[in-house]
């Protein structure tokens, strides 16, 4: 039987009872049996639990016609928590914790009607630009097995591009659900600080971290965002705002709108094949209504410092809490006498190299001596990032720019040289400094591998980034992955 | 000025963290370290006097909702949570950990 690819397609027809939601779920399992071998998408998938939900979906369907994401399997990236299903964030220290709680997107999903079909794979603790440092081993991006898929969310991405789910959730601190999703040719969105709950999701960068959608088309991804979106009690920095219908803001067209674009920015480092695909998507926005105008963004190139100064102080304090009393792993460095001492760096040995190089230079930077030099200069300096956005959104309504200056890279290309690596965000970071909104939309090809085209809004404008992202991609010449059956 | 960190250096941080980092680890860090600072180096040259610090996600002017009412919520269970200790005494509700002073 043909099961829809989209998740809007999937819900429609469970709503009418043409497939049941257990078809549903049995055929994507399948693609994850046919394809996950290879692309390593998934760190677990939960079967029985997929399909128990699959059969009371199907048992109340009377009940469940409202419901927005009925029947629709999803993936979920491994750092936000699934009760009684495992959640390790890619690493060893969590390798066998099972949550005994939901985080909100999770429960928000369930009350849609989803099926949580599967946990995705990620760098470890969300921190990396590649998957690569996961401590499970590398996800492979299915438009090229021998590259990388991006990261941190590469897994969601990669699950998302190779078909074997319509949606996952991913998480994005300094692009973790863009840079990934402009690799795989999907579409990805980091909504406005404040905007999804974290309650549940372990925490990295806490005044950068944003859960949110990846999907194959802006419409899915606008019915997972209004799906997980809105204020959460449990939540002490979520918004109290209410979230437009962004699906009824997707009329195709992008007229009246303004976009910026910094083109200073653009200058160097950006692949030739990536500036062409960029040039002929905004061409695309032209033809859609928009007007395109040059602007500057004159602090924005220091976004990668000033981000690696601020979400490594941030991920060594949050990191601190691995210690091996309360939950995970716990492991014993022997001594003649054991003191507790002995189970902090016995247990915190589990790290893996990157979050350790991360834990090693958020302590420097917040120690004794150095706090003003490089913590507190680095929030000043995100101070005028900030500025510059709000500068640019007096005069325009978007700024757009390619999402990663590169195509997907080739496996252990950049593991070496953590510098290098940093660099594949940098387009993405500034947007989360800002807390703004940001999504990346698949705008052509360069050497046959997807390039994304991103566009940043104002706070709390989400349905004007879908907007726009729905009409680029009804007008560019992209086709999304067909994966060999 | 750029900062450059000896091996003397990471080790002093390590414990500030308390990793116990290898020889191999000691001397590669020194150097990515020394690197990664080096880059930010260009922070250090932003003309940022009169600027405020960010200090939070949002900006004071976005829709943060008052403080929570001061409400008693119900909790996840005591005993479920001692289920994921690595060491705990269930029936005194505590977490186990070895002597905190040594010898």
């Amino acid at each position: 039987m043909s099961i829809p690819e989209q998740a809007a397609e999937i819900r429609a027809a469970v709503v009418s009872r043409q497939i049941s939601a257990v078809e549903i779920c049995r055929a994507t399992l399948e693609r994850i049996r046919q394809h996950d071998g290879r692309i390593h998408a998934f760190l677990h998938v939960d079967e029985a639990g997929a399909l128990a939900r699959a059969e009371r979906l199907d048992r109340d369907a009377g009940s469940g016609a409202g419901l927005p994401l009925l029947g629709v399997p999803i993936a979920v990236k491994d750092n936000i928590c699934t009760a009684g299903i495992p959640t390790t964030a890619a690493s060893r220290l969590l390798e066998r914790y099972v949550p005994p709680y939901s985080a909100t997107v999770v429960s928000r999903l369930e009350r849609a009607g989803a099926v949580i079909v599967g946990k995705t794979n990620c760098d470890e603790f969300a921190m990396g630009s590649s998957t690569e440092h996961s401590a499970f081993g590398p996800t492979r991006n299915p438009w090229a097995p021998d590259r990388s898929p991006g990261g941190s969310s590469g897994g969601s991405a990669a699950a998302v591009a190779a078909g074997m789910v319509p949606l996952a959730l991913g998480s994005d601190t300094g692009g973790s659900i863009r840079q990934p999703a402009s690799l795989c040719g999907v579409v990805g969105l980091k909504p406005t600080y404040g905007r999804v709950s974290r309650y549940g999701l372990i925490a990295f960068g806490s005044s950068l971290d944003q859960i949110g959608p990846l999907a194959r088309t802006s419409r899915d991804a606008a019915a997972l965002f209004s799906a997980i979106a809105g204020h959460d009690p449990s939540d002490s920095t979520s918004a109290d705002t209410t979230v437009a219908d962004c699906g009824a803001a997707l009329n195709g067209d992008a007229r009246g709108l303004r976009i910026g674009v910094p083109r200073d920015l653009l200058e160097h480092g950006v692949e030739p094949g990536v500036r062409e695909a960029f040039e002929r998507g905004l061409a695309a926005l032209g033809e859609a209504g928009a007007s395109i105008t040059d602007i500057a963004l004159p602090h924005a190139s220091l976004s990668i410092p000033v981000y690696y100064l601020v979400a490594n102080a941030e991920a060594s304090s949050n990191l601190a809490r691995y210690d091996g009393v309360r939950y995970g792993t716990r492991i014993t460095a022997h001594g003649p006498r054991t003191t507790l001492s002995d189970i902090y760096y016995g247990t915190r040995a589990l790290f893996g190299a990157e979050a350790k190089r991360r834990i090693m230079i958020g302590t420097f930077v917040l120690s004794a001596g150095y706090y003003d030099a490089y913590y507190a200069k680095a929030q000043q300096v995100r101070s005028l990032i900030r500025h510059d956005f709000e500068q640019a959104f007096a005069r325009v309504d978007l700024v757009a720019l390619p999402t990663s200056p590169t195509v997907a890279f080739k496996l252990g290309e950049r593991t070496a040289d953590p510098l290098q690596m940093y660099l594949s965000d940098v387009f993405t970071v500034a947007a989360n400094l800002a807390g703004l909104p940001a999504v990346s939309v698949p705008c052509g090809l360069s050497d046959r591998l997807p390039v994304g085209l991103q566009v940043t809004a104002r706070p709390f404008d989400e349905a004007t980034l879908l907007r726009v992202a729905d009409a680029l991609e009804r007008r560019v010449n992209f086709t999304p992955l067909k994966m060999p059956a | 000025m750029a900062e450059t960190l000896t091996p003397a250096d990471v080790s002093r941080i390590a414990a500030l963290a308390r990793l116990d980092l290898t020889p191999e680890e000691i001397a590669l860090f020194a150097e990515q370290l020394t690197a990664i600072l080096a880059y930010a180096d260009q922070v250090q040259q932003v003309d940022t006097s009169g600027v405020a610090l960010t200090t939070a996600g949002m900006s004071g002017s976005e829709p943060l909702r008052a403080a929570r009412g001061d409400d008693l919520v119900p909790s996840l269970p005591r005993e479920t949570l001692l289920e994921q200790a690595p060491d705990a005494d269930r029936a005194a509700g505590v977490f186990k950990v070895p002597r905190v002073l040594g010898s």
